[in-house]
């Protein structure tokens, strides 16, 4: 293997901040990446991901704060200066180049021997699978195929960073599997450092060493998939995590992290994730799964049910409560539309969050 | 189709009308008749009609009228009086225009400017030869303020030549070549330049590897209409030029075949011959453009 991938300690943003007039698309987003990792950066649409790849990348220019590559700021630099690999969303191939030029772009740019480039481009086809393809336009190409020439040409030019922007949203489900394995092989392969954004949990989980879940330009959280998975900080940060039941109660007794809540007149202990007072408003946040059709007792909501589906080993139904609070549960048996249940949930499974203050926190 | 079609006994085909629509005639179809009405009584009936009665000259056989035209200096020079004039001001307005173009897309306020730079074209070419012969005059602004600052002691001669038809073209024709020309850089996706900057192309590697190539097949465009419209230069190489001399160009030569000879058979070989003169520039820069890539400029499929 010649794509060597030149080596650092540490990337480190330091409360960096960016303005789109009024707006603040990021607010002091301090973070630091570590040689090696696969930071994948979560958020919803306009959370500010996007734009702290593009900070990071230097094509966007930052309003406050510093990018530091070891020792050296880089968020002064223009973008061709920082040498950063990047994988765009509709990955941007140029479309009047083939695939072996597409690939050797950056190597001409640098000004390297036309034996090195072949020799590079070569190597860079056989890592992303795409040797036979090399004389083709990308126009000629699948939406997987521009995918993989895209990730080879931001690797070819041996960047110490690979930064991905949502690169596979625009392909189909299977399709998206398959290139997901594929960008963690390829990352493994090199011993890349790679920021890769989007906004599909499942990717962020599966890829990543660190996660890093970012709403209205604030880091919420920052942890591997398994500290975020289990534990969310925040209830933003839980309803990423697949929390979808999120019931509004109130605080009757707290004692170090049990904590019981009035929701509708029903009683409800879990684990409380955020500090909470007794007669606070509080919400219950239960993964579907942990959810299930049981007895009436504690831990129970009595609930109507609206809607049953089949899912193959289980049933997946949506209901609401007297109140009026919808919930999605499962179901090892189907349950008819229109009955009443009772929904039990494992008390260290059920998460309790402070209310969210309204705007930004 | 065929396979299908045996395997599987048809009592009667398709329909006419379902076998037109499939060739893509359909009632929409009959929505082109007035512009075909249209071009054939305004464009091809008075062609043709100034075709032949070019080969009907006055006198002589049927090829006269060009035996005359190619034998009489002060007739065909105006060809390349005219070519002198149109190929150096499309390439200039192309080279202003492109900058401008790039410039321009990025700008916020990018309206406001489109209708500043659009006005000349509203203006129309006689008011701006007018307001040019004036204000460039001997007696004009420019030369007294250039005087008056001590640049120059002696009038600069800028119109009644060469440079006054020049300066006309370039103000008329610069709207219409920018306005195609931002066309052809806006419709670029600019991820593709980013993607160029995170590869290493500085901007001018950016411009040169990745713009010009997409868009040489736009700028070829834009150099046809633009040349085809300063071939036709009329009214201000009368006003603004020499038109005895350097700025004959060959409308004029028409117009006095057709007006003050009144040989209509001379004036229509004459437009034939101008005719065929920008036809072969056209053919020329098209082919040319064929050697370029002529796909979308968008990064992928969408």
């Amino acid at each position: 293997m010649t794509i060597a991938l030149s080596q650092f300690d540490e990337v480190r943003l330091d409360r960096v901040s960016r303005d789109f007039g009024a707006l603040n698309a990021l607010r002091d987003v301090s973070l630091t990446i570590r040689r090696r990792e696969f930071i994948a950066l979560l958020g919803p649409s306009g959370c500010g991901k996007s734009t702290t790849l593009n900070c990071i990348a230097g094509l966007l220019p930052v309003t406050g704060g510093a990018i530091w590559l070891d020792k050296n700021r880089v968020d002064t630099l223009r973008p061709e200066e920082r040498g950063f690999g990047m994988v765009f969303q509709n990955y941007a191939l140029f479309p009047h180049l083939n695939v072996r030029q597409n690939i050797g772009f950056g190597l001409k740019m640098r000004g390297r021997s036309k034996a090195e480039i072949d020799r590079k481009v070569d190597e860079a086809l056989s890592l992303v699978r795409l040797q036979g393809q090399e004389n083709k336009l990308p126009g000629q190409l699948s939406g997987g195929q521009q995918q993989r020439v895209a990730i080879a040409r931001a690797i070819v030019i041996e960047p110490p960073l690979v930064l991905m922007d949502e690169p596979l949203s625009n392909l189909d489900a299977k399709l998206r599997l398959e290139m997901r394995a594929e960008i963690r092989r390829i990352h493994n392969e090199l011993g890349a450092t790679t920021i890769y954004v989007t906004h599909d949990q499942d990717e962020a989980l599966s890829l990543a060493d660190r996660i890093v879940v970012l709403r209205d330009g604030v880091v919420r959280q920052v942890g591997t998939p398994k500290e975020l998975y289990e534990g969310p900080a925040h209830l933003d940060v839980a309803d990423f995590m697949g929390f979808r039941n999120k019931l509004k109660g109130q605080v009757l007794s707290s004692e170090g992290s049990r904590v019981v809540l009035d929701v509708e007149g029903t009683h409800i202990s879990g684990i409380a994730r955020e500090r909470l007072t007794a007669g606070s408003k509080a919400y219950v946040a239960i993964r579907p799964d942990d959810l299930e059709v049981g007895e009436q007792g504690p831990n129970s909501l009595a609930v109507t049910v609206d809607t049953i589906e089949y899912r193959g080993r289980e049933f997946v139904g949506t209901a609401h409560t007297a109140g009026g609070l919808d919930v999605v549960f499962r179901s090892h048996e189907a349950v008819e539309p229109g009955s009443s249940v009772h929904l039990h949930a494992d008390d260290q499974r059920v998460l309790v969050f402070a209310e969210p203050i309204q705007g930004r926190s | 189709m065929d396979a299908i079609a045996s395997a599987t006994p048809v009592e009667h085909g398709p329909s006419l009308r379902q076998r037109l629509a499939a060739r893509g005639f359909d009632a929409v179809t009959l929505l082109v008749v007035p512009a075909v009405i249209f071009i054939l009584l305004l464009f091809v009936y008075p062609f043709a009609f100034g075709f032949i009665l070019s080969f009907e000259p006055k006198a002589g056989g049927w090829l006269a009228n060009y035996q005359r035209f190619f034998s009489d200096s002060y007739l065909y020079d105006t060809i390349a009086n005219t070519l002198w004039l149109a190929v150096p001001t499309t390439l200039v307005n192309l080279l202003l225009a492109v900058p401008i173009a790039f410039r321009v897309r990025l700008m916020r306020h990018q309206r406001l400017l489109t209708t500043i730079l659009v006005l000349p074209i509203t203006l129309g070419t006689v008011l701006v030869a007018e307001g040019l012969l004036n204000y460039l005059g001997p007696q004009g602004w420019f030369n007294r303020t250039l005087m008056t600052i001590g640049l120059i002691s002696q009038p600069l001669k800028l119109v009644h030549n060469y440079w006054g038809v020049f300066a006309s073209l370039v103000i008329t024709g610069f709207p219409f070549t920018f306005l195609l020309t931002l066309s052809y850089v806006t419709g670029i996706d600019p991820a593709l330049e980013q993607a160029g900057a995170t590869l290493g192309a500085n901007a001018w590697q950016r411009f040169r590897y990745i713009y010009l190539p997409l868009l040489m097949p736009g700028f070829a465009i834009t150099f046809c209409l633009s040349f085809v419209q300063a071939f036709s230069v009329f009214p201000s190489a009368v006003l603004l030029g020499e038109p005895a001399g350097i700025t004959r160009v060959i409308s004029i030569a028409a117009y006095q075949a057709a007006f003050e000879e009144y040989d209509y058979s001379m004036a229509s070989a004459v437009a034939m011959i101008m005719g065929f003169v920008q036809l072969a520039i056209v053919v020329a820069v098209l082919a040319a453009r064929g050697l370029f890539y002529r796909g979308p400029a968008t990064g992928a499929k969408g």
